[in-house]
């Protein structure tokens, strides 16, 4: 039974890379739709609808992130693999806010984002303030990967 | 299923709301001095296709501009056709009555609708009108009898107006978006006020009433007719009580000054779409913004035209979507 600590903690790294990825997937796909109507009227704002489309996936490369400090650390990707079921299950809780709110930030940041291309169609000039809206909902994302890496790290130095 | 977003259709939108005419374009077009002038100005703003059209076919060009661009922009078009009811029931007007005096005119009917002209018109010469849609056969026949058994024309409009209005209301309430079914709402109150302050002035019997007004949530229908039969003031009284109190002073003053104000209380209620940026409603406020400014521009050239005064014509002008 012991042995399934290591189960439960590739669970929480795959679950980071999963949700915060499957959310950018989403947003980022999101904008490029609304970038592509944008594009096709006016081609010469394709820079600036490529940056607010980008916007939404930052938090597949956080859920990245933290699935690899994960399996370095579970020693998946070398090393000894020996920890018990507890401290397999706090890997997994450690990986959760990144899994989730990666995920729902995500798709919040695209629907900002596409809103934002609104506001590049009719006042270009205002690309600037354009771009503030989507990237406030980046805050949450990386205080959810900052919860996710402080815990991965305390729980390794925990000796359960 | 979830709500379709329509994402890459409103981003698109977006960029051609740029090109609406604004009330300082709508001025710019006043301050002209005559039609060609007007004509020569819409054309430097894109408007028409050659640049040498007459102002009907400017605006005819430009209505079908809407339509070719709404199906570049949705798989099925047939989400629009709350839109489009009229126009179909408008040819089923032209067409009964051209069978109906054997005449050969075909500039009568409107190209853009959900049924071809063919169609309806091969329906009404063979009496048989099976081949069209659902809504239309019961109305279609019953005008068509009664247009050739009394030669009531005005009868035959009203019963294919009625059944527009309520084949409109129904399709955009059965579409649960919120800004058809308001606009849709609002149309066909609209139409009930006009036909009740009309029959009023012509002294139409219960019976007329009757079968002209059509059923709206906004209005209640008996009442309505009761206060039609008395006169003028009941229908104001009657108005007072409902949403429509702000019409009252616009009724008063002329029909066109209410057609004015519902189609302003239209532009009101779309005008929030130009802020959201997803589902189907931007793309149907953006139908109706471009109708309005036909609308306003049709107004505008035909007072040039007739060289009406310009305080007369800037009465008439419409608020405009942007």
């Amino acid at each position: 039974m012991d042995k399934f600590g290591i189960v439960f903690a590739l669970l929480g790294a795959a679950l980071a890379a999963l949700g915060a990825g499957a959310g950018s997937a989403r947003g980022v796909g999101l904008g490029g739709e609304a970038g592509s109507g944008l594009v096709t009227e006016d081609p010469a704002k394709f820079g600036k609808v490529l940056i607010l489309q980008l916007l939404p996936g930052t938090q597949g490369i956080y859920g990245l992130l933290i699935a690899f400090i994960t399996l370095s650390n579970i020693g998946v990707l070398g090393g000894s693999a020996d920890f018990g079921i507890a401290k397999g299950l706090l890997y997994l809780a450690a990986c959760l806010p990144m899994a989730i709110v990666g995920y729902v930030s995500a798709i919040a940041q695209a629907k900002a984002s596409v809103a934002s291309m609104g506001i590049l169609a009719k006042r270009p000039d205002q690309f600037g303030k354009s771009m503030i809206f989507p990237a406030m909902v980046e805050t949450y994302a990386i205080l959810a990967l900052l919860i996710s890496m402080l815990s991965i790290n305390g729980v390794a130095g925990l000796s359960i | 299923m979830a709500e379709q977003l329509y994402t890459y259709a409103v981003a698109r939108i977006r960029s051609k709301e740029l090109l609406l005419l604004s009330k300082s374009e709508i001025d710019q077009l006043l301050n002209c001095k005559s039609e060609k002038e007007c004509l020569k100005l819409l054309s430097e703003k894109g408007w028409g296709k050659t640049g040498e059209e007459d102002s009907e076919e400017m605006l005819r060009v430009e209505r079908d501009k809407i339509w070719n661009l709404m199906k570049e922009l949705v798989e099925d078009i047939s989400v629009f056709n709350m839109f489009l009811y009229t126009n179909d029931y408008h040819n089923l007007k032209a067409a009964i009555k051209q069978v109906y005096t054997d005449s050969k005119q075909d500039d009568i009917y409107i190209t853009q609708g959900t049924v071809p002209v063919d169609v309806i018109l091969n329906s009404v010469k063979e009496h048989n009108f099976s081949a069209l849609p659902e809504h239309m056969q019961k109305s279609a026949d019953e005008a068509y009898q009664v247009l050739l058994h009394t030669g009531d024309s005005q009868l035959c409009d009203v019963i294919l107006d009625k059944a527009a209005l309520e084949t409109m209301l129904r399709k955009c309430k059965e579409s649960k978006v919120e800004l058809l079914a308001k606009y849709a709402e609002l149309k066909v109150a609209a139409a009930n006020i006009n036909i009740a302050v009309r029959s009023n002035k012509t002294r139409k019997s219960r019976a007329f009433l009757e079968r002209s007004i059509a059923d709206c949530a906004s209005l209640d229908k008996n009442k309505l007719i009761s206060a039609a039969l008395e006169s003028l003031e009941s229908i104001y009284q009657y108005l007072q009580f409902t949403d429509y109190a702000d019409a009252v002073e616009a009724i008063k003053e002329s029909s066109s000054a209410f057609e004015r104000w519902c189609d302003n209380l239209i532009m009101k209620h779309i005008r929030p779409q130009k802020s959201n940026p997803f589902t189907i409603s931007p793309l149907a406020a953006y139908i109706l913004a471009r109708e309005n400014e036909i609308k306003t521009v049709r107004i505008l050239l035909s007072g040039k035209r007739n060289e009406i005064d310009d305080g007369f014509i800037r009465e008439r002008m419409r608020d405009m979507y942007v």
